[in-house]
């Protein structure tokens, strides 16, 4: 991607709703033909931006250039964009065809030109031969084809698209979001997508913006996203987080509860034995074939085990003074292989590579979403 | 660039403006417009008129001086607040236990007598009080049961405002009594409340806001009302009857103008009152809320279904009873019928050119009316930006429900008629009633059509305008078909009310274009009570016809959109 010119511009953008600052100083750059997701918890600022950048409430400062053009103070209808809202926003009294043709219908084109455009657009979305019916008459997951249809039918530089999924059933919503996305890269056209659902962003997007309390915290690809989040907020909406109270050690090294543990994770901006915060998914530490010998080991004990289909869950706490109590991954057949139990020791390791360490202190919230 | 420069110096970024945002907010403005000069204007006249002499010099409080110094003036408004306070209290507990009857019992022939408790509503107010002369009048077939006293007075007026206001306060109290949660009736019985707990702790305080919002319409309709008092006040005088004696009787223009300042008050206060409990009450409506089903239960379902056929019953004999007057010969001595009562044009204050004066207004207003309140209410509701513009707007579509009708009918006369005024060509016209009726009118239609379009999904401009579709195209192809439900319930009520509406066009009418209800006034006033009766009856029929030809066409539409109406 990185040959592409940026096509969406972003520069210094604030928000503000009355006294209440919606986004504050958001500079961005979105790429011709990327895929970029918004991701952030309810209340975050990113459907603020969405629509700031579609010019449904335009910004209180910065500005906006798309495709070379500033587009900063103009109305919706002079952009060069197609949106699809949760809701969808079907007119319920026309058909798929009369709602799809909609935009189309306005340029002059011939009846037949249009028909046949939308009944292309219609097959495009998997919806061939629904043109009839009107919108109540089907389910969530086909209205959004439909609404995708709709706003593609303009052939838009850019594509948004604002919690799409949803308002639909689990299994309806993987199977959009494949086919969106498979869409997308077919028609090449540049969009982003605002949603509060990680395992949304993370299979969908090409690279994706973290938003929080109206302020971007990373932005990045999935990948950068997930194995290096950039700060404990990061961390910890994207997966599933240990955040450990530990100190600084020396050089490459941190301690957790008494123990030295190595790590790759940069602990350079704070001194010895200054409080920082260690981070490790639960899925990342090592549990099979781990001796008291091996790089990095923690000794622990078992609390709970929560049973999770293919995994268990395990939550352990360290052996030390402090108990420090954080939470691992463990294989059904790891799980026979180890007997474990409540009250049993057992032995972890938290490899280098995979310790992420954040000099603030950082009460996780318990927030599951 | 501008962008950038914006930046540099820290200043807001202004949306520009598109063209199609002039067009709205410049259709938002003649309507705005519309409402300054049909109900702003007017109510500066009056109220400046108070405050001068004949002459037009201004006098200062001194024709309220003359108000508070006159006992026969100041004694109306105790006896407005007396047989306000007392229809109130009566409506209050007949509306309610109606209402009770229909939502929580499981009695049969509900929409029956739904629909029957909702006939007042076609008729002016002169006509129940009317038919209560032929009940309770000196040659009435029931005045022994009076013990004595008088149907003209305090006891004919409370009788006539009841009838009058009945429909109204339930309206209010069916509303109420929908929006109670289920949920609550089953923790109740589950924690062991008795039926009589359960109606103090759960069913009374769910009621409170719509009990309170129908005790406030009922105030205002009834101290504004001016059709009963005029019908059955004998010597017993109101405020409203006062503003009309003082005008049309005593042309005395500035001391109708003070009576009608001191109407004005209550009916303010009233209106505001309302305003603060109906927004209470959408707080409390949860959306989660399960509505209730009554449960049969035999003893209680026939006490209702008591009540409810006495109070059936006593509606339908006071139409009956002007339905029959209106057709008897000479009452009470030649009981065969005939048409001869309605033969208007031998009548003095009669004709059938005002019934169809009124058909036209009532066409005029529910076309004129329609089309402007819609499209106010839809540009208020979604046009972008100019918040100042928008919230004048809302204050305007909103003040003429303070309004009483006498007040606005009189603040015509100050206005239009005042010889500086450019638009004093229209006085003594029929465009003059049709835009008095629709701005009394305009409030109740305003939130009728406001209701519905906030129903809609508000992004439909969003996506229009990333369509590039305009938005009057828009409005055409999607806002106005969702609509036509509303718009229809719209058309309807303008239609009605004016139709048999008296109190602001009572004031405004002209030898050519003298209107149905007032012609009941003038032949009820000149003794010739049976064609009042009879023109009476012939409004019900017309708006009996109108509304059943109403639900006639919703009835057709639901059929032909049930495609696509989630019901």
């Amino acid at each position: 991607m990185g040959d592409k010119s940026a096509y969406l511009i972003i520069e210094n953008l604030t928000k503000k709703f009355g006294d209440f600052t919606a986004l504050e100083d958001i500079s961005l750059e979105v790429f011709e033909g990327e895929f970029v997701c918004f991701l952030g918890p309810s209340g975050c600022g990113k459907t603020t931006l969405l629509r700031a950048i579609a010019g449904l409430d335009i910004q209180t400062f910065g500005r906006i250039e798309q495709a070379g053009r500033d587009i900063s103070r103009l109305p919706p209808s002079e952009r060069d964009f197609g949106i699809v809202f949760q809701s969808y926003a079907l007119f319920p009294n026309l058909t798929v065809d009369r709602n799809v043709a909609y935009g189309i219908e306005n340029r002059k084109t011939p009846k037949p030109e249009i028909n046949a455009k939308v009944a292309e657009l219609l097959q495009l979305v998997g919806m061939p031969e629904q043109g009839d019916k009107y919108p109540a008459q089907l389910s969530g997951g086909q209205q959004q084809r439909v609404a995708l249809a709709r706003a593609l039918a303009t052939a838009p530089g850019l594509l948004l698209l604002d919690e799409p999924l949803s308002a639909l059933d689990a299994k309806v919503r993987a199977r959009l979001r494949r086919e969106i996305k498979d869409l997308q890269l077919k028609l090449g056209v540049t969009t982003i997508m605002v949603t509060h659902d990680q395992e949304e962003a993370l299979t969908m997007a090409d690279r994706i913006v973290i938003i929080n309390e109206g302020v971007i915290e990373q932005v990045g690809t999935p990948e950068d996203i997930y194995i290096r989040p950039a700060s404990p907020f990061v961390a910890d909406f994207v997966g599933t987080m240990n955040f450990l109270p530990g100190t600084a050690g020396t050089q490459g090294h941190v301690k957790l509860d008494g123990i030295e543990l190595a790590t790759n994770s940069s602990t350079n901006d704070v001194g010895p034995d200054e409080p920082i915060t260690i981070c490790i998914r639960p899925e990342d530490v090592v549990t099979r074939g781990v001796t008291k010998d091996t790089d990095n080991a923690v000794p622990a004990v078992v609390d709970a085990l929560e049973f999770l289909g293919s995994f268990y869950r395990i939550s352990l706490h360290t052996q030390g003074p402090a108990r420090t109590g954080f939470r691992a991954d463990f294989s059904i057949n790891l799980m026979r292989d180890l007997d474990i139990s409540e009250g049993r020791d057992v032995v972890v390791s938290f490899p280098a590579d995979l310790i992420r360490v954040y000099g603030e202190a950082f009460t996780h919230s318990d927030e599951t979403v | 660039m501008t962008g950038t420069a914006a930046l540099a110096t820290g200043l807001e970024v202004k949306e520009k403006v598109s063209r199609e945002d002039w067009i709205m907010r410049g259709v938002l403005l003649a309507i705005a417009l519309f409402l300054s000069v049909s109900i702003l204007l007017p109510l500066y006249s009056l109220m400046s008129k108070g405050f001068q002499d004949k002459d037009g010099n201004f006098t200062g409080f001194a024709n309220f001086s003359e108000f508070f110094a006159t006992p026969a003036l100041t004694y109306s408004i105790f006896n407005s607040l007396t047989i306000t306070l007392w229809t109130s209290g009566i409506v209050l507990v007949l509306a309610f236990t109606f209402a009770y009857g229909l939502t929580r019992s499981c009695m049969p022939f509900k929409s029956l007598f739904k629909g029957i408790a909702l006939v007042p509503i076609l008729m002016p107010s002169l006509l129940p009080a009317i038919s209560l002369v032929y009940f309770f009048g000196k040659q009435g077939i029931i005045s022994s049961w009076l013990f004595g006293y008088e149907i003209y007075g305090p006891i004919g007026i409370v009788m006539g405002e009841v009838i009058y206001v009945f429909p109204h306060a339930l309206t209010i109290m069916l509303i109420a009594m929908a929006m109670s949660d289920a949920r609550l009736y089953e923790a109740s019985e589950a924690l062991g409340a008795s039926k009589i707990k359960t109606f103090f702790t759960v069913t009374l305080p769910g009621m409170r806001y719509g009990l309170v919002s129908a005790f406030f319409v009922t105030f205002t309709l009834v101290i504004t009302d001016f059709g009963v008092p005029k019908v059955l006040g004998g010597k017993y005088n109101v405020l409203a009857t006062d503003v009309y004696k003082q005008v049309v009787g005593r042309q005395d223009f500035e001391m109708g103008a003070v009576v009608s300042m001191v109407l004005l008050v209550p009916a303010v206060l009233a209106f505001f009152a309302d305003r603060i409990v109906q927004r209470k009450q959408v707080a409390m409506v949860s959306t989660k809320a399960v509505p209730y089903v009554p449960q049969p239960s035999k003893g209680f379902d026939m006490a209702m279904l008591g009540f409810c056929s006495l109070l059936g019953f006593i509606i339908l004999s006071i139409l009956g009873m002007a339905f029959f007057a209106s057709f008897a010969k000479f009452w009470p001595y030649n009981l065969t019928l005939g048409l001869n009562h309605y033969q208007f044009d031998l009548m003095d204050g009669g004709s059938w050119a005002s019934y169809f004066n009124s058909i036209e207004l009532a066409t005029w207003t529910a076309i004129v009316g329609t089309v402007m309140i819609f499209v106010g209410a839809y540009l208020v509701e979604k046009s972008k930006g100019f918040r100042t513009g928008r919230a004048a707007m809302q204050f305007l579509c909103i003040m003429p429900m303070a309004v009483p009708g006498l007040v606005l009918g009189l603040a015509y006369i100050f206005f239009f008629n005042h010889p500086d005024n450019p638009l004093g060509f229209l006085y003594h016209t029929m465009p003059i009633l049709v835009i008095c009726t629709v701005t009394h009118f305009y409030t109740v239609s305003h939130l009728t059509a406001v209701t519905a379009l906030k129903q809609m999904d508000p992004e439909f401009e969003s996506v229009s305008a990333s369509l590039k579709v305009p938005f009057y195209k828009t409005f055409r192809r999607v806002t106005v078909p969702v609509c036509v439900p509303a718009i229809l319930d719209i058309s309807m009520y303008l239609f009605v009310n004016a139709m048999t509406t008296v109190s602001a066009v009572v004031f405004l009418y002209s030898p050519d274009t003298t209107l149905a209800s007032v012609a009941v006034l003038n032949m009820d006033d000149a003794g010739d009570t049976a064609p009042a009766a009879a023109m009476g009856m012939m409004i019900v029929f017309t708006a009996a016809g109108v509304r059943l030809l109403h639900a006639i066409l919703t009835r057709g539409l639901a059929r032909r959109t049930q495609a696509w109406r989630k019901r």
